[in-house]
């Protein structure tokens, strides 16, 4: 256990270095640290002043991979690529080049808390959701209720996203009038800007997960202990529930796991649809606003949380299936 | 008049594209097997039914996708020796057999089928100015009285569409059973066996979903000409054109990106299953790192960082369409450099395997040279993952292309796509009159087109992957005809 973990770790430090090397490559080789001074400070008329200005206040007034003026070590260390990977690595986010210059690190915590409130029922709620429509399907597979179950799938995978949100916000909350178009607020009062993004969100996602596990279960009654047990007398539905979804749960989890980032993540579109401040809308502002120091911290976390959900996932299956051994 | 052909990058891709499928279906010809894995494709009636959708898809971005410029008349009195100039705009032959619908244009929004518009202003009758609904420029506007033609105007129109739709209809359906005709013992033996389903491929589902579009192309085709079939948006376009335009533009991201992630995923794929060792860590990391980012993201810095370029090189294009579509070119390649880890894990996957069968290693014994195993013992087997891949990742573009161009980083807000509709029908949707049109347009039009390549991807893969048929939901019936629910799966 501690092998693998130790090993994972020494990985996923790779990894990181090479997602902070791979974003840093992407923004520099295309616009030199004067153009973003230009693009922030915004106007017309910009004096060389004010871009040395610009940059010495965000640390931007270095070379950018090489530094020629120092001595020994020094001509490393002294470029924005080291001072900006160092800080990143050590987790310190720093502050954001758009005018106001917000902390990155606090306003992260802040949010996470936020999108989490929505994306923790989202996951939870839908692992259960489509596993059970998909246990249903399977409950009744090759009869008329599973083919027009597929059919259902099928067209409902084929909507957008952005479709069942503006149907949703249009017919509850415009019509009917049952809770606000969006906006957040803390406590309590949030429920009632949550529920409609997490059952939209649910229903977005349904066609195309359950129609998925219902593969998986598929696959596993074909094999060979289902028929044993079936020839033991055991109950139909005893046996979708004790056996099949016992072992089909290992390729659900791995799919459902690759949402795990995203539940910290927070998504994009309904954070931004619904007004809730998450960092899914605080991406979508960093992304508008050309903001290229939030979009490369969220790079670097989204990284982080990726790996961290497969070691989390890996973990799980030791819980899932004994017989799987983590070295 | 002259005119100059414009080949944007788009187009050319997708001409290559074009000739690819050429060589592929020749290909397909000379292969048994390939071909019989089609010919299974073909059996699918929904498969075969989406099919035709989306050959009906093809052909409109096919038109769209022959760009000109039309040469502008001389000045008069100009020598011979002048220069021709050419027109700052590009059209597609699409906007020429469109060319009506592009120049209908009104002030603003009109719903669909109007001849009023939506908002009152102020117009001058006999004399004296009343507030009232305006007539539409081009909406409506051979109706002399419309309040008590416009109804029976549209009747007609529908009427006379329905039957225009019929006739083409029915003049296919004996065309389909003139060409069978031998296989069923006559024409109307043909036309009999396909009503009762008996054909070798299923045609009652082609030639069901083939009256549909007639009856439905039909009504449009005689409408369009005098109404705004979806109404217009803000700046008065022709909702019916923008949609039809938007079909390219889905086209080009669904097949040009996935085209896209082939060669880095087929040839990575293959390389690290076949050396492996520190060929196949090196590749495994690399493919870590780029999905440890997250998608929309690494996208977003992409496409952010081609802005940043397009800006600062103005000298790479003459018109705005040039720039649009260079734009959406290099979003392509983004989504193509960003996307091939699936593939490529999968490639490597099944390489792993095969590099160990007996061929392969008969091959080595026999001193063919890595490239050549590579390429003619492992590549044609992996194919089959690729084609899946591939015709599975097309409907999933679409929709990205939707989340993305929302974001703010997918199609240029110039050129007209489902992504870009979307966006300003939900603004929109918060107007009173509420203007559903632009809405629904994109909703019928996306959704139509997904589910079609949806439905011939499953087709595909069932073809292919042979596990996969199992999912097929399928209704077990009785001699009685009621469906039945076996114990165990067969």
């Amino acid at each position: 256990m501690i092998t693998y973990l130790s090993r994972r770790l020494g990985y996923a430090l790779l990894i990181l270095i090479g997602v902070n090397l791979f974003t840093f490559f992407l923004f520099f080789s295309v616009n030199t640290p004067d153009d973003m001074a230009r693009l922030n400070i915004g106007g017309k008329r910009i004096t060389q002043e004010q871009i040395g200005k610009w940059k010495a206040e965000r640390g931007y007034d270095k070379p950018l991979y090489w530094n020629d003026k120092e001595e020994g070590s020094a001509k490393l260390t002294r470029t924005i690529v080291w001072e900006r990977s160092v800080s990143l690595l050590a987790l310190d986010f720093g502050r954001s080049d758009a005018r106001n210059a917000v902390n990155i690190g606090h306003e992260i915590k802040v949010r996470m808390g936020v999108s989490l409130q929505l994306a923790v029922p989202v996951f939870i709620l839908q692992l259960i959701a489509s596993t059970s429509f998909a246990l249903m399907l399977v409950f009744f597979r090759h009869s008329r209720i599973d083919f027009w179950g597929v059919v259902l799938c099928v067209l409902m995978l084929s909507i957008s996203s952005l479709f069942y949100i503006i149907v949703g916000q249009f017919l509850f909350a415009r019509v009917l009038r049952l809770v606000p178009i969006s906006g957040y607020s803390g406590g309590l009062d949030a429920v009632k800007f949550l529920i409609m993004p997490v059952l939209l969100s649910l229903l977005a996602r349904l066609g195309g997960e359950a129609r998925l596990y219902r593969a998986m279960l598929l696959e596993e009654i074909g094999k060979d202990y289902v028929r044993t047990a079936r020839a033991k007398g055991v109950a139909e539905h005893w046996v979708l529930f004790r056996h099949v979804l016992r072992n089909a749960l290992i390729p659900i989890i791995t799919s459902a796991g690759s949402y795990l980032p995203y539940v910290f993540m927070g998504s994009l579109v309904f954070e931004s649809f619904f007004g809730i401040p998450g960092l899914g809308a605080f991406v979508i502002e960093a992304i508008t606003g050309q903001d290229f120091a939030i979009v490369r911290s969220m790079v670097f976390l989204g990284a982080i949380l990726y790996i961290a959900s497969n070691v989390l996932i890996d973990l799980i299956y030791t819980w899932v299936d004994p017989r799987v051994r983590l070295v | 008049m002259g005119f100059k052909f414009v080949f944007l990058w788009t187009d050319v891709a997708l001409y290559a594209l074009f000739v690819a499928l050429v060589i592929y279906v020749w290909r397909v010809i000379q292969q048994p097997a390939l071909q019989a894995n089609w010919k299974k494709v073909l059996h699918d009636p929904a498969a075969l039914s989406a099919g035709l959708l989306l050959l009906i898809f093809t052909s409109i971005t096919a038109l769209d996708s022959v760009h000109f410029r039309s040469a502008l008349k001389p000045t008069a009195g100009a020598s011979a020796t002048t220069p021709i100039y050419y027109d700052t705009r590009t059209e597609s032959l699409l906007d020429r057999v469109l060319a009506r619908q592009m120049a209908m244009r009104e002030i603003t929004y009109s719903a669909p089928m109007a001849y009023l518009g939506i908002t009152k202003e102020s117009l001058e009758v006999d004399g004296k100015t009343v507030r009232d609904y305006p007539r539409l420029k081009f909406g409506g506007a051979h109706l002399a009285s419309p309040e008590r033609e416009w109804s029976g105007d549209v009747i007609r129109r529908v009427v006379t569409g329905l039957i225009g739709g019929v006739a083409v209809f029915v003049v296919v359906l004996l065309f389909v059973g003139f060409t069978i005709r031998h296989a069923h013992g006559g024409v109307v033996n043909a036309l009999r066996d396909i009503a009762a389903d008996r054909t070798h491929y299923p045609l009652r589902a082609m030639a069901g979903t083939l009256m549909v579009v007639c009856l439905v192309g039909g009504v449009v085709a005689a409408l369009m000409n005098h109404y705004h079939v979806f109404g217009t948006d803000r700046t008065g376009n022709d909702v019916l054109y923008l949609s039809l335009k938007s079909v390219r533009t889905a086209f080009v991201i669904g097949a040009l990106s996935t085209l896209a992630t082939l060669p880095l995923a087929v040839a990575l794929g293959i390389l690290a299953g076949y050396f492996r060792g520190w060929v196949d860590e090196v590749i495994q990391y690399l493919y870590t790192t780029l999905t440890s980012v997250p998608n929309v993201l690494l996208i977003a810095a992409c496409v952010l960082m081609v802005q940043v370029f397009l800006d600062q090189h103005p000298e790479m294009f003459e018109t705005g369409v040039e720039r649009s579509d260079l734009k959406i070119f290099l979003l392509c390649m983004i989504l193509g450099l960003t996307g091939w880890a699936t593939l490529c894990r999968l490639v490597r996957g099944e390489t792993l395997k095969l590099r160990e069968l007996d061929y392969v290693q008969a091959a080595t014994a026999f001193g063919v040279s890595h490239t050549r195993i590579m390429a003619r013992h492992i590549l044609p087997n992996v194919m089959h993952l690729v084609l899946i891949t591939t015709v599975l990742g097309f409907s999933d573009l679409i929709l990205y292309e939707a989340v993305l161009t929302y974001v703010g980083v997918g199609v240029d807000p110039s050129m007209s796509s489902f992504g870009g509709m979307i966006n300003l029908a939900r603004s929109e949707m918060s107007r009173e009159p509420t203007v559903w049109w632009l809405f629904a347009a994109a909703f019928i039009f996306m959704v139509t087109l997904v589910l079609a390549a949806n439905l011939f991807a499953d087709g595909v893969r069932d073809a292919f992957d042979p596990r996969s048929r199992n999912f097929r939901p399928r209704v077990i019936t009785t001699l009685s005809g009621r469906a039945v629910k076996p114990v165990a799966n067969p």
